[in-house]
């Protein structure tokens, strides 16, 4: 199996949100940059199957400029055999997503694995994006992702349950919770190796702007908790009828 | 032109959220001037349909074809695209939810289309489209400007009040063309969530993380969401440790729920956790350690032991429903 697996570039979990220049961009300084979360399970997925004996080359790609390298990296020092990192700024969703599918279209692969959503803009949309411009099928937030001979047996989540799937070469599939239990770190060995690993820079394919991000706000500060004693818990009751009225 | 609403049915009922929904696309279709219409895909009765011309939808499509039983996002995409085409249409709107986010970029990209993705309000400007979104996982909201003549937006759930607005709505079938191939990706079986209350659907959820010590300790917790009618959810670290199940799991890498009325036992407040319930109405934090995170975010507060608690509060809720 070849896969190819789309690492966003994003700010840690635990990152205090602020904006610069008039609230137009996300403010960077003091700003840890990491492998997405669900990436991270993505890898982890794919890593231990190639771990359990399937034949399994792991490309890395990412859309952005110098500064993701380390976060790409992050991606080979997990694992992965070789990173492909698209030399533009990722304007939007459309824009990441054609970049992928074009590098999918040039070299031999057989599957695509992004992550459920990015941690910033939390779009989801690059998988059926990928999709729609490969006209391959793309299945969104996979719960379990396992080698059954030259198939790949799938579960999606749908409204009010999951579906189970079959899937053939070629195929999209975003990596939603449960697709692997706990990511994997990366250990000194990897670290060192992935300094030699191959990452690649290529050049990017036009696609239009279809959507720009004009500003940011911050939600509005809320008032300060009440505090109820616990030896009055039907105060709390009254609050949540009279002055919240969700009861 | 039109405003077009994907309206799905679970097996031949609307939720709550198809009305947000057509309540949100009729309020863009009134600031353009244009009408707002809905497709489903799927037996629905006509009972149900007409429930769509209360919310103001003119027009409903009705497409029902054996092939479409399953879902397979390329042949729904398809088959929204030919009702688009057919009407017009110029804003179309999904929910929020795994059918919207599975469809929507697909559509988009199909339409040449710009999608606004998790969006909180009614556009800001229709010239430039101009929209709210959530981004940063709740931390903070965006703004995105559309530039295509096609617009595709997803709507995040409980984030647009329900609006009456009866209207006499037609009822139309619509015959689409489904593509080749559309079920390369074979579905093989379909596992509902029986019986209980999906934490996305639940308007008032009770939430309780490792703080409840151990999964035999969840009967008080059960109790006070069969007392108000509430779905169950829980921390990721309680999911993990096999607690509770997995579907229960809400936060950055859970379920992310907007209900009414959060109520959080024993849970921290780790931002992870917030990410993915703080766009609840109101919450409220019951926690031994008076400076735990969530206090910050939670607009009620109990500092004391879940155990002491809880049976209490139960009595409370319990007194306060049956004296109406
Ligand atoms: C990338 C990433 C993604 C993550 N995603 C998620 C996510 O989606 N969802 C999520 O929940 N977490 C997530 N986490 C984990 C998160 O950081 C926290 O570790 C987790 O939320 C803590 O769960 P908890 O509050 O149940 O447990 P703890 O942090 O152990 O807190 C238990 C709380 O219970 C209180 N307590 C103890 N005893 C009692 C008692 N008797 N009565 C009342 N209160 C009591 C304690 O004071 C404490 O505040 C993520 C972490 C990372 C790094
Ligand atoms: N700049 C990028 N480069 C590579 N992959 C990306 C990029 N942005 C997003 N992705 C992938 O697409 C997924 C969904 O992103 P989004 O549609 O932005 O929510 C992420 O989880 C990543 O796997």
């Amino acid at each position: 199996m070849k896969a190819l697996i789309c690492i966003g570039h994003v700010p840690d979990t635990t990152s205090k949100v602020k904006f610069t220049d008039g609230d137009t961009k996300f403010d960077t300084t003091d700003i840890q940059y990491i492998v997405g979360p669900y990436e991270e399970l993505a890898l982890t997925r794919l890593l231990d199957i190639k771990d359990a004996g399937t034949d399994m080359h792991i490309t890395a790609i990412n859309v952005g400029l110098s500064e993701t390298e380390p976060t790409l990296r992050k991606a080979l020092a997990m694992g992965a055999d070789e990173a492909i990192r698209v030399n533009a700024e990722p304007t939007d969703a459309a824009f990441v997503a054609k970049q992928i599918a074009e590098v999918f279209k040039n070299g031999e692969y057989d599957v695509i694995v992004t992550g459920k959503e990015s941690i910033d803009y939390n779009g989801g949309q690059v998988e059926g994006m990928v999709g729609a411009f490969l006209d391959i099928p793309s299945v969104s937030g996979a719960s379990l992702f396992e080698v059954e001979g030259d198939k790949i047996k799938l579960e999606q989540e749908i409204d009010g349950g999951k579906q189970v799937l079959e899937a053939s070469f070629p195929f999209v599939v975003s990596a939603g919770k449960g697709f692997a239990k706990e990511p994997r770190i990366p250990n000194m060995r990897g670290i060192m190796m992935a300094r030699r690993k191959k990452l690649e820079v290529v050049e990017p394919v036009e696609q239009n702007k279809l959507t720009e991000v004009v500003k940011h706000y911050l939600p509005e500060a809320k008032p300060a908790c009440k505090m109820v004693s616990p030896d009055n818990v039907e105060e709390l009751v009254r609050l949540l009828h009279e002055e919240a009225k969700v009861i | 032109m039109a405003v077009l609403i994907y309206t799905e049915n679970f097996d031949g009922k609307f939720k709550k959220s198809s009305y947000e929904l057509i309540s949100y696309g009729v309020e863009i279709a009134k600031q353009q001037g244009t009408d707002a219409i809905a497709v489903t895909i799927g037996d629905v009765d006509e009972a149900s349909l007409k429930e769509l011309g209360k919310y103001g939808a003119k027009k409903v499509f009705k497409v029902v074809n054996p092939e479409l039983k399953d879902f397979s996002a390329q042949a729904y995409t398809a088959v929204i695209q030919q009702v688009a085409k057919n009407n017009n249409a110029d804003v179309i709107i999904f929910g929020n939810n795994p059918s919207g986010r599975a469809i929507a970029p697909r559509l988009a990209v199909e339409m040449e289309a710009g999608l606004a993705a998790a969006v909180v309000a009614i556009p800001s400007s229709l010239s430039p489209f101009t929209v709210k979104k959530r981004a940063f996982s709740g931390k903070a909201f965006a703004d995105v400007v559309v530039n295509s003549d096609v617009k595709v937006v997803t709507l995040s759930q409980n984030s647009y009040k329900i609006v009456e607005n009866p209207t006499d709505i037609a009822i139309e079938d619509f015959t689409a063309e489904i593509p080749a191939n559309s079920y390369s990706v074979k579905p093989v079986e379909v596992v509902k969530n029986t019986g209980k209350l999906s934490v996305t659907d639940a308007e008032i959820l009770v939430s309780a993380g490792r703080g409840l010590k151990g999964p035999e300790n969840w009967g008080m917790i059960e109790e006070m969401a069969e007392i108000l009618g509430a779905g169950l959810s829980c921390s990721r670290p309680v999911s993990d440790l096999g607690w509770r199940s997995h579907d229960e799991h809400v936060g950055q890498t859970g379920k992310v729920v907007a209900p009414n009325l959060y109520i959080a036992v024993g849970i921290s407040g780790a931002v992870q956790h917030l990410a993915g319930v703080n766009g609840s109405k109101v919450m409220v934090c019951i926690n031994t350690d008076a400076d735990a995170p969530f206090f910050e975010a939670a607009d009620y507060g109990i500092v004391g032991d879940a155990f002491d608690v809880v049976p209490k509060l139960n009595e409370a809720f319990k007194k306060f429903i049956a004296e109406g």
